[in-house]
């Protein structure tokens, strides 16, 4: 909450404008039923029809004046919702976008992603919805329950008995229901859950002819959705019959008493039909409290889930470097001295990982999944700190680069790198000042360019979202043009030529290698990937287990020799 | 109150998808309309003894709720004679009178509501298993061409939508039309007269309920369009942040992000702007109509007071002008709510079409009634003249003719797209060749069940698929009644017993998406197991080692001998090692077989399939 007390800090005196507007225009709707008792008591006996005809008149201009208020001040509100809603969803984005590896780790991507698009949605919708009805169910409650004091204060004292008891109920139904609710939408996704593995695995199923059993297993899930839909809703049905009750009894009660208030002379009927009228108000400004007070733990949830992130961010240690330093050292260009790391701060997943590559060579690495080397990459790219040793680029740490001007030297082509919907230049150029001409010798370069051409728009073909409507091998190709694009001083490939057949592959590397002269960093499970590379690192379980060029690792890396011999069918030992 | 909802999209988050079927909605003609309502109507009338009784509740709560107004203006008569008058013997049967309508009006309109929860579950229930068990029946193609997303929404979102629009529109259509007819008779018995009221009110209310329509409504679908554009590009932002950082592009990001931020908060506002005229406005309408009738009723009321023979269709009492005051309310109300329930009764038209367009998609084309059922399958295998397209206007196999004899393991090499997985696809069925035929054991494919034809194959593809249970429960996926041992033995021989064996549950490891962390490669060691359980003579691998590392693959290779030995194998593998001991290579490109031959006269041949061997080392 104090979050969003933040963000509408700027915009209160918009606010106070908007929320006078309203007080305006709750208290003028509030005035109609006592006219009407005034009329009905007080005009009627007269015997004229002018002055009912003046008071009419003068209910009109009130219920007008109020429809104007209530415009203007909804209005208002949207625009104050408009303009928080805008800078928090900014500020959350920009944080996420810099926010560290670690720190997005914690979060998990899903969640940031949740809080960036329900959350900041949750917020709008309460700020505008607080400034509409979080003013006018108070003023209806608070000024009706005024109004009706000074008309009658012993009738006033029937609906004031009322109210705590249909509040009550209400917020207990569905502080009982909430939870229901959750639990259903638990089953919910179980439910999808068949169902999407089932879409997915449609193939397996029919190969086993399990369409049965995979029958049994959604029914399964279907009954148990359906049983807490069921729980759920048959808890929730009471609120609104309950509603009604409190509020028709109440009523009765205004009836009965004020027969022996108006006998007695302490009231008068017209009274009771303007209280009749204000006990429909209150009750329904009631209901209304109550909603907004569920809606309000909601929405404080979300500005919480939004404030994390945004805290994070503001704590989070600007990397200060000098910019760019000066390189020093060209023979000793990467280096990593005796490097460790864990994610966890448990167990190591890279160990004393030493190596040193010259400028304009080329690194392999090679090794089992989860053997740390795309760990490596993260690390020599400063997203992740090392736990111990020294990561030095030119001659120097890290440390001393700041973040632009490290990843700057760099072009990266991660395992399953993301594709956006957009256009393949623009896939390509990524959003950097990059020309037609350097696009396209990257697309080139990259082994990209015949398939870009043969599209029918070019390089203005419209790439899906995660590039579905290309295959594999092209996506690949479109990501490593990405990289070639920016001239980069290091060039990095985690796994990013998995999909290219052994043909396009083996040209690729001819490309770089002859027409680049970029440090190139190749992380790969395939030997024939990294076997030119001028040197190659045998990762297993996080450390090095064989380091050297191909034909020494085939002499003296056992595991080097196997997968070799796996991949190759032996030809390279004849 | 202000937060009424408005048209069908006032909530959710932004659905591009059901706003370009919204649009085609409006294309909808009349019939399929009513055709689909009364569709829609057959699973309510499922239920028939169910639906009469909720009908009956909510007439009985609807007229208890109507009488109200009726028994308190008879009180306030009572009370309106003044003081020392008022004839309590009245105010107490009408009190008391009131107090039991309400209460019985209360349990009635409880009694429905569990009711109305229930009959919708139940009807769910039947349409999600009605649709989930034709999905089961449809062809492969089915779901290689609709997106998982759609097919999930069209079996929880548009269900529910559907259900709500069956339990709650349909029964909150029959209430406003009891409310309304009722509470204009009643209206008419205490002064017709006085009706003339709606004659300026009603008519606001229909021009107002257009207004909302035909202004506000589209600017709701267009917030809803320009937030869906906005979280996806933040999706998809977020998916790529460790490539935006490693380009240093955050800024470029931040800037687009703010680009869409603004559409979709101009958006909203607009909507807002002017959605915040709709509360007041049914307030106004209310407040004028309570003060038209107060001034005419308030004449009328000093009339039949001061003049002795009016004529009775003026005469009004005190009590009369309150209990019209409350029906005029409980009139509007539905008139109202109008727009809205139109609204979501086209939205659940919609959705109902949807749901029903799926359960009628046809079926994969049953077994003849005379199909073969093959047993004891020796794996001989014969594609002749195969020609075979996804889509009528594009071919991918032109003339595909292959002879594998059992035991044999036929390797199928060729660029991406040339149609290898399609060879597959047709081998399982899950296709139909278009000319040619395919034979097992010199059974034409379509003469044999595909249960039989099915089972005397072995699968691991390259998309590993593992379901939500325990490890068990997927490795004996194929073999229901395999014992621990067999298990053990399959999970051995794939290299990943130990693996599971670590796991603080073993066996009974439950995989899930969020539970154990389970590698991509751990994956398919698992399928691989599960595939070790089969008997069948026939086996097809996929790039089934793609996504287990080089040194493991090494490690199960034996176990991938055992797997294929005796068997006739269909092996694709982008790894040409994999490869080079297969009895024959079909180098397949552009729909056809360009080269076939083993490993040394592919080879000798120095064809396409050479190129492609020694561009592996250069």
């Amino acid at each position: 909450m104090k979050l969003i007390f933040r963000y509408l800090r700027p915009l209160y005196r918009s606010m106070a404008f908007g929320l006078s507007v309203k007080v305006l225009a709750t208290l003028l709707e509030l005035t109609l039923p006592y006219i009407l008792s005034y009329i009905l008591d007080s005009v009627v006996p007269l015997g004229e029809v002018l002055p009912i005809l003046i008071w009419g008149g003068a209910m009109v201009l009130c219920a007008f004046g109020a429809f104007m208020g209530n415009v203007i001040a909804n209005r208002n509100a949207a625009k104050v919702a408009k303009n928080a809603s805008r800078r928090i969803r900014h500020d959350l984005f920009h944080a996420t976008m810099h926010l560290s590896s670690r720190e997005t780790d914690a979060f998990t991507i899903p969640s940031l992603e949740s809080r960036l698009t329900s959350d900041t949605y949750n917020v709008h919708h309460f700020i505008g919805m607080m400034q509409r009805i979080g003013v006018r169910a108070p003023i209806l409650l608070l000024g009706g329950m005024a109004i009706t004091l000074i008309l009658d204060h012993r009738l006033a004292l029937v609906m004031l008995a009322t109210l705590p008891l249909l509040g009550a109920s209400v917020f207990l139904i569905t502080k009982h229901g909430m939870p229901l609710y959750t639990r259903s939408q638990q089953a919910v996704d179980g439910m999808v859950r068949v169902v999407r593995e089932d879409c997915q695995g449609v193939r397996v199923i029919k190969a086993l002819s399990r369409e049965d059993y995979e029958r049994r297993r959604f029914d399964t899930a279907n009954r148990e959705l359906v049983a807490r839909e069921q729980k759920a809703g048959i808890s929730m049905a009471l609120s609104q019959p309950l509603m009604s009750l409190f509020l028709n009894l109440g009523l009765v009660g205004v009836i009965f008493l004020g027969a022996h208030f108006v006998n007695a002379d302490l009231s008068k009927p017209g009274r009771i039909i303007a209280f009749i009228q204000y006990f429909t108000l209150m009750s329904t400004a009631m209901t209304t409290i109550t909603r907004i007070f569920v809606q309000s733990t909601k929405s404080a949830a979300s500005a919480n889930r939004i404030g994390e992130v945004l805290n994070t961010y503001a704590a989070h240690p600007q990397k200060e470097g000098t910019g760019l330093p000066e390189v020093t050292d060209d023979a000793h260009f990467l280096v990593f001295d005796d490097v460790s790391f864990s994610y966890n701060g448990r167990k190591n997943n890279l160990s004393h990982i030493s190596f040193s590559l010259p400028r304009g060579g080329t690194l392999g690495v090679i090794g089992a999944t989860g053997s740390g080397k795309s760990t490596l990459i993260q690390l020599l790219m400063g997203f992740y700190d090392a736990d111990a040793g020294e990561i030095r680029i030119g001659g120097q740490p890290l440390a001393a680069y700041d973040e632009k001007a490290l990843h700057a030297l760099f072009g990266t082509v991660w395992q399953n790198d993301f594709i956006g919907a957009d256009t393949v230049a623009e896939n390509i150029r990524f959003g950097r000042e990059i020309s037609d001409e350097a696009v396209r010798r990257a697309a080139h370069l990259a082994q990209a360019a015949d398939f870009i051409e043969a599209f029918p728009k070019g390089y203005d073909h419209e790439l899906t979202a995660k590039g579905t409507n290309v295959s594999g091998g092209q996506r690949q190709r479109i990501l490593i043009a990405r990289a070639l694009a920016g001239d980069p001083e290091i060039l990095i490939l985690d796994d990013a030529s998995s999909a290219l057949d052994y043909r396009t592959d083996a040209n690729l590397r001819r490309a770089i290698r002859e027409e680049l002269h970029t440090t190139t960093v190749v992380v790969a499970q395939r030997v024939s990937s990294v076997m030119y590379a001028d040197h190659i690192l045998v990762l297993d379980k996080g450390e090095i287990i064989g380091a050297g060029r191909h034909e020494d690792l085939l002499q003296s890396c056992p595991a080097y020799r196997e997968i070799s011999q796996s991949q190759m069918g032996g030809a390279f030992l004849e | 109150m202000n937060n009424m909802r408005v048209g069908g999209g006032g909530g959710g988050l932004g659905n591009s998808r059901s706003l370009s079927s919204t649009t085609k909605d409006q294309k909808q003609t009349r019939e399929t309309k009513r055709r689909v309502l009364l569709r829609m109507g057959k699973y309510l009338f499922q239920h028939p003894a169910t639906v009469i009784v909720a009908f009956l509740l909510m007439l009985g709560s609807n007229i208890l709720a109507l009488a109200g107004p009726k028994l308190s203006g008879v009180a306030i008569d009572a009370i309106a004679a003044g003081p020392g008058k008022v004839n309590f013997d009245t105010v107490y049967l009408y009190t008391a009178l009131l107090v039991a309508f309400y209460v019985l009006s209360f349990i009635m309109s409880y009694v429905l509501a569990v009711i109305m929860v229930r009959l919708g579950q139940k009807i769910i229930y039947t349409l999600r298993r009605e649709v989930f068990e034709h999905l089961t029946t449809l062809p492969v193609g089915y779901f290689d061409t609709h997106a998982t997303g759609d097919i999930i929404s069209h079996i929880s979102y548009d269900i529910d939508t559907l259900n709500a629009s069956l339990s709650h529109d349909l029964l909150q259509i029959c209430a406003s039309v009891v409310t309304v007819v009722g509470a204009l008779s009643m209206m008419v018995t205490i002064s017709p007269i006085l009706l003339l009221v709606f004659a300026i009110t009603v008519p606001a209310s229909l021009l107002f309920t257009r207004y909302k329509t035909k202004r506000v409504r589209p600017l709701f679908k267009d917030r809803s369009m320009k937030l869906g554009a906005l979280n996806g590009y933040a999706e998809e932002m977020l998916s790529g942040q460790k490539t935006v950082r490693a380009y240093s592009r955050e800024a470029v990001i931040v800037g687009r992000f703010d680009r869409r931020n603004d559409d979709a908060v101009e958006a909203y506002y607009r909507a807002d702007y002017y959605g915040a005229i709709i509360g007041p406005s049914v307030n106004f309408i209310n407040n004028v109509s309570i003060a038209l009738i107060t001034v005419f009723g308030g004449i009328l009321y000093m009339l039949s007071n001061t003049v002795p023979d009016l004529a009775p269709v003026f005469v009004i009492s005190l009590g009369g002008v309150s209990s019209f005051v409350q029906y005029s309310r409980k009139f509007a109300g539905p008139i109202n709510e109008l727009a809205n329930i139109m609204s979501e009764l086209q939205s659940a038209l919609a959705a109902a079409e949807r749901v029903f367009r799926l359960i009628d998609e046809t079926p994969e084309v049953a077994d003849s009634e005379d199909a073969a059922i093959l047993c004891n399958v020796q794996g001989e295998v014969d594609f002749d003249h195969v020609k075979f397209g996804y889509v009528p206007e594009k071919t991918i196999l032109h003339d595909l003719s292959v002879h594998a004899k059992p035991g044999q393991t036929i390797a199928i090499v060729g660029p991406t797209g040339a149609g290898k997985t399609t060879v597959i696809n047709l081998l399982m069925r899950f296709y139909d060749v278009n000319e040619g035929e395919i034979r097992v054991d010199g059974t034409e494919l379509r003469e044999a069940t595909r249960s039989s034809l099915r089972g005397a194959f072995t699968m691991v593809l390259q998309e590993t698929w593992l379901f939500h249970g325990t490890i068990f429960e997927n490795i004996t996926y194929g073999k229901e009644n395999a014992s621990m041992e067999e298990v053990v033995a399959a999970a051995k021989a794939a290299h990943i017993h130990d693996y599971i064996e670590t796991l603080p549950r073993g066996y009974d490891t439950v995989l899930s998406d969020d539970g154990v962390n389970i590698s991509k490669g751990q994956k398919q060691l698992i399928t691989i197991a599960r595939a070790m359980l089969s008997d069948s003579s026939m086996l097809i691998l996929d790039e089934a080692t793609s996504n287990v590392d080089s040194r493991t693959e090494q490690q199960i290779q034996d176990a991938m001998h055992e797997l294929m030995h005796g068997r006739t194998c269909f092996v694709i593998a982008h790894r040409l090692s994999t490869i080079q001991n297969a009895d024959m290579i079909l180098v397949i490109k552009d729909g056809r077989v360009i080269e076939s031959g083993n490993h040394d006269t592919l080879m000798a041949a120095g064809g396409f399939y050479a190129g492609l061997y020694h561009s592996q080392f250069t």
